[in-house]
Parts: structure tokens; sequence; C-alpha cells
């Protein structure tokens, strides 16, 4: 952001806490120092017109970042976002353009508890108009966010808050971009395909190495973009083992290892030597709070490297 | 006042520029009703699905976009602004492919309802149908000029039934804490569709709230052009001079039901809009200019010549118009074109 924001005066940064408190996992500390409150903006907590602000502002020239403290505050700007900024474009006949990112932390395996812990990739998701990022990894992270904040259509750009602790990855201070709508398969195999993303991506890997160890190759291919969904890489890798296991924490019912699974099943049927499998997250929502519920929400190494056995003995 | 207009020709005398804006107004008004009351009747005739109509409002809209510099300042509108779009420059034609939705309809390639879209060059939008989303939209138009540092003001449109949404108490405090250059133009006809105003709120006016967001609040006449030009010339220097947004609530009244699809017969008496048509704000102007002899009956006569005029010729043109083809269907849902 702060490479962007150098780059590029149109864009600008609005949400809560962003400006003095540098944002609540100090995304952007140090930003308002190095370019001021106007383009740094403390917000009222008022999540529906701070999209709605920064729409306005990106049909009016500007380049936006509106920023939800947590993807769990996110629901009041469906109605700008979903409603309105998805459509602008369709709905001006291409005459309006609405360069807007909206970037939120999102997922659980924090201690969240109920509104500190949602995912919000599929509501999002569905929507024409609309692109929905979802970066695993902090190379990737970078890459992509410079790719929303350049793109002219309105982004959701959701990064999952553990891979912030978690995950330590190279990121160089090389200007490079990552492109939006294009999956990565972060590791090759030979003998099923794990098709995830976010927070899931490095258990998928650590199972994947476990089975390694069995002797099953697994290929993990990192969706990154929601919307547009790569179908090519999806299916490129569905065709290459006849396997596929698609492992996201979202709860499952309607959500994006279901799309992933009819694509699949649509597009590569004749090249399937079992069933597309899911495993996602429980019909509760998400998530109990205490130590021992959180634990059954929340996908692990183990259960996933299970289902992986369990796909591979098929 | 005066000198908020940016003529480019050597400044006329005031009095004449105020004779000639009236006669102007007048004309935009007359057009509009016009406009107004063929494309109800074209809906009668199942020719446009649907109307909503901007009679007993043309005053509050024509007065005050003449308050502001078209072209160079932002409208954000809501679906009863017909007049703004008079007062704007589209022409009939081009309102009017809206409302039977045929090839060529400029604001939205008819994907939208009539009136909605947007006309880049007279920096208008209506984007949607969902009341009060434009409030916050037009505050982060006002912000974008301010960080520009342009000398720009982005005026929102919104009727009483808007005034209860939260976004536009998000955007009103927002604009507010940041002195942002935005007028707030409530058009008040006291019903949001059927529900009187004593059910809408348990305070007199929108604009009694200004206060408590820390900004100016005025009521208007909203029949009367004068005053409506005047508070939103008054609310527009303020937003240029630094001076941050105001609340203009003109109190107008609605002639007919709240769409073509609304009958008002089941909440409304009919003595009350008898009542409220003598306060017609294209009559009242008309009286005004007749007498003060800055109109004669036979120009009079020419103005409403010339908009039945155009508006038949726009009829017959829309009428043989074809609708749109379908291959660009998928078109403008990205940038790229993307359909994923």
């Amino acid at each position: 952001m702060r490479e962007e924001m150098r780059r590029d005066d149109r864009v600008f940064i609005m949400g809560e806490d962003i400006g003095a408190r540098g944002g609540v996992f100090l995304a952007t500390d140090g930003f308002v120092e190095e370019f001021g409150p106007e383009r740094v903006i403390d917000t009222p907590l008022a999540e529906s017109s701070i999209a709605g602000i920064a729409l306005g502002a990106a049909m009016n020239g500007m380049r936006p970042i509106a920023e939800i403290e947590f993807a769990d505050f996110i629901w009041p700007t469906i109605n700008q976002i979903v409603g309105e900024a998805a459509r602008v474009r369709y709905g001006t006949a291409g005459q309006l353009s609405v360069p807007l990112v909206l970037r939120a932390p999102q997922g659980g395996g924090v201690r969240g508890g109920l509104y500190h812990s949602q995912s919000a990739e599929a509501f999002f998701g569905h929507t024409p108009g609309l692109k929905v990022v979802t970066p695993a990894t902090p190379y990737d992270a970078k890459g992509l966010l410079k790719s929303a904040i350049r793109d002219d259509d309105p982004t959701v750009f959701l990064e999952h808050k553990r891979t912030y602790r978690l995950v330590r990855g190279d990121v160089p201070d090389d200007e490079y971009t990552v492109p939006i709508g294009v999956a990565d398969v972060k590791l090759q195999g030979d003998d099923l395909t794990v098709i995830t993303y976010g927070l899931m991506l490095h258990h998928c890997i650590e199972a994947a190495q476990i089975l390694e160890g069995e002797g099953v190759s697994v290929e993990v291919v990192d969706l990154r973009t929601i919307r547009p969904l790569d179908e090519e890489t999806i299916l490129a890798s569905a065709k290459k083992t006849g396997k596929v296991l698609v492992v996201h924490e979202d709860t499952k019912l309607l959500g994006v290892g279901g799309e992933v699974a009819a694509i699949v099943a649509e597009h590569a049927f004749e090249y399937l030597d079992g069933p597309v499998m899911r495993l996602a997250g429980p019909e509760v929502p998400p998530m109990p709070f205490s130590p021992t519920l959180e634990a059954v929400f929340l996908l692990d190494t183990d259960r996933i490297a299970e289902a992986m056995r369990t796909l591979a003995a098929y | 006042m005066d000198d908020v207009q940016t003529d480019t020709a050597a400044p006329a005398p005031a009095s004449t520029r105020n004779t000639d804006r009236l006669l102007e107004m007048y004309r935009q008004m007359v057009l509009c009703r016009t406009l107004d009351e063929r494309v109800w009747m074209l809906n009668r005739q199942g020719k446009a699905a649907i109307v909503a109509s901007a009679q007993g409002h043309e005053a509050a809209q024509i007065g005050s976009v003449h308050a502001l510099r078209v072209g160079q300042d932002h409208f954000y509108i809501y679906y009863r602004d017909l007049a703004v779009l008079v007062a704007l420059g589209l022409t009939p034609r081009e309102i009017m492919l809206g409302f039977t939705a045929k090839a060529g309809e400029p604001l939205a390639g008819a994907r939208q309802f009539p009136t909605h879209g947007a006309s880049p060059r007279h920096r208008m939008v209506n984007l949607s149908n969902v009341v009060g989303t434009q409030i916050p939209q037009a505050v982060g138009s006002a912000l974008a000029s301010k960080m520009r540092g342009e000398d720009t003001v982005t005026i929102v449109y919104f009727g009483d039934g808007a005034s209860s949404v939260g976004d536009c108490h998000e955007a009103m405090n927002y604009a507010a804490v940041h002195k942002l250059p935005v007028i707030f133009l409530c058009e008040n006809n006291g019903y949001a569709i059927s529900v009187p105003l004593d059910l809408q709120m348990a305070v007199d006016s929108v604009a009694g709230r200004a206060e408590g967001y820390g900004m100016p609040g005025v009521v208007v006449d909203g029949a009367d052009i004068t005053a409506v030009y005047e508070a939103t010339t008054e609310a527009a220097n303020r937003a240029r001079s630094g001076g941050g947004p105001t609340i203009v609530e003109t109190m107008v009244e609605r002639y007919l039901p709240h769409t073509s699809d609304d009958d008002d017969s089941r909440y409304r008496l009919r003595e009350d809009i008898e009542k409220a048509r003598e306060q017609d704000p294209v009559r009242m102007l008309q009286e005004q200019l007749l007498a003060d002899g800055l109109l004669s009956e036979e120009d009079d006569e020419r103005i409403r010549d010339d908009a039945k005029r155009e508006v038949n010729e726009a009829t017959d043109s829309i009428e043989a118009a074809p609708y749109p083809t379908t291959e660009d269907f998928f078109k403008h849902v990205y940038a790229d074109g993307v359909q994923p």
C-alpha cells in the first residue's frame, strides 16, 4: 500500500483506527506520518458509509482503499458494495468505473469468537461485477494488493488475520504484481489435487508433506482469487491427478468448495478417479470462543491429511 | 449571489441576468411538465413500463441546478428528479429513450429504470433505486474534489423517505466532520410512498437535524423557485469557500402517486392533492413573470408551443426507435470484459 500511495496520489486509505493507531494489525503503521491525515483518514465507526464514501470518491477519479477493521463488520457494506459498486459499470453502460479496494482481515483461529472470526468470500464471490481476492502468503498479498489497487473494478481483498503472525515469507522490496484471477500451484504432485486458499493453504502444504512421507504425491493449488475463479488451473490439475479435494475454513454449504467441485464435475468428469470431496467448516455460526469449541470448528493439518488419505485410497 | 454563475461572455447587468435566468427556468419548467405528462400518458398506453413523476417538484429541482455550475459541479440525483435532468440539458428525446427502454438510451444503455445511470459530461449520477445510497456516494465525490483542491461542489438530492436511512445519517455526519463541499437537498413531499411524515420522524423537518451534525440547515418553500435558487446559492458559496455542507430542505408537493404502479387513493384524500395544486410551481412562476411584465402572453404561448413540439417530435422519434440489440448483453461487467 505504501508503494502504491507513493506511486499514485489518487490512492488513499480510509477506515477505523488506521491513523495514529496504525490499524489494529498495524497494517498502516507509519502511514499517517508519511502521507498525512488527508490520505490516511480515520473514519467514524460507520462501515456502510466507509464503503459508500469510498465508492463516491472512486467514481470521482480517486483510487480509495476502504479498510473494514474486521470482516465481521463488513456486512453493513453489502448494500454499497454488492448493491451499488458492483453494478456501477454495468448500470451506466461502461461510463463510470469503480477503482475501489475494500480491505478486511478475516477468518478464525485467533480466539475471535462469533464476531471476530468470520469469512466473507462466499457472500461477495456470488456477485458479478466484483473481484474477490484471498491471499495466503506475504509475497502474494503484496503483489495481489498492488494489482487490486491498480484495477479499475471494485475488489474485495480478504486477508486471513492468522496469517499475519503465523506465516513468514520473503517479500521482495522490488516492484512486482501478482495478477488477479490466476491460481498458483504451490506444490506439484501426481496422485491427488487439493484446491484451497487463505490460511488453509499452509495446513494443506503441511498435510501434503506428511502424505509425501507416506508415498502419496499431493498437488496443492492456491486459488488466490475467488472471483474470477481460475478454471483453467483448477481443471488442468484435476485432469492431471484425477482426484480433487477442496479445503476451506468457511462453512461448506453454498460455499467456494461447491463451486469448484461443480466446475470439475462439469468439465473434467471423464478424468476423475474418485468423487470430488469437500472439507470445510461445519454448519454452525463461525466460531465459538472457547478453545475447545473453536478447535472443533477450525480445520487443522491432521484432519486435512486424513481427508487426503481417504481420497488417495479411493 | 449573482456572481456564482460562470458566464464566459462579458457579464450583463444583474437585473438582466436575473430576468434571463428566470425565463430560462420557466422554459425548463414548462418543458419538464409537458414531458412528465407525456411519459405518464405513454405509461398508460403500455409504452413506458414505469414512471416516477416530478410534478410539483420542478421548482426545487430546477432552481437548485441554476445555483450550480453545470459541467463542473457534481449532481447525485434520485428517481424523482426528472426536472434536474431537463435543467442539466438532457433533451426530451434522450430522456424518453429511457422511459421506453429503447436503443441509444444515453444514461444506462436502457439497462436501468428511466432517468437512471450516469451522464459524465453533466457530472450526473443516478445509480440506484435503493433510497439513500447516493448520499454517502455524494459525500465521497465531495471528498475527492476537496482532496484535489478543486473549487467544485457536489449536490445530492433525496426525498423525505431517504432521510430515515442510516446512510443519510452517516453521510451527513462525515461531511460535517470534514467540512466537505456538499449540499444535501431534501425534496420533502410529505410521503415515503404512502407513509406520511408523522410516521417517518418525530420532528418537524429534516433540516432541523443539521444542528446536531454541526452544519447549517435551511427550510425553503419548494414551490418558490427564487427561494430555492437563493438558498442553494448560499449553500454553494459556503461549500466553495471551505465552510462545509448544508442541508437545504425544500417543502414540495407530490401531485401524482409515488410511481405509475402506485394507487394514492388508498392513502391520500383527493382534496389534499387539489389543495396542493393551488401552489403549482409552474403556474406560480408564470403568474409572477406575467405580473412583473417579464413575460408576454405571446411569449408564454410560444414557450408552451415549443415545449409541446419538442416533446411531440421526441415522442415520434422514440416510438420509431428499436429496442437494444442483445450483442452487448455481457459488456461492461468488468473493465477488461472478463466473464468469470
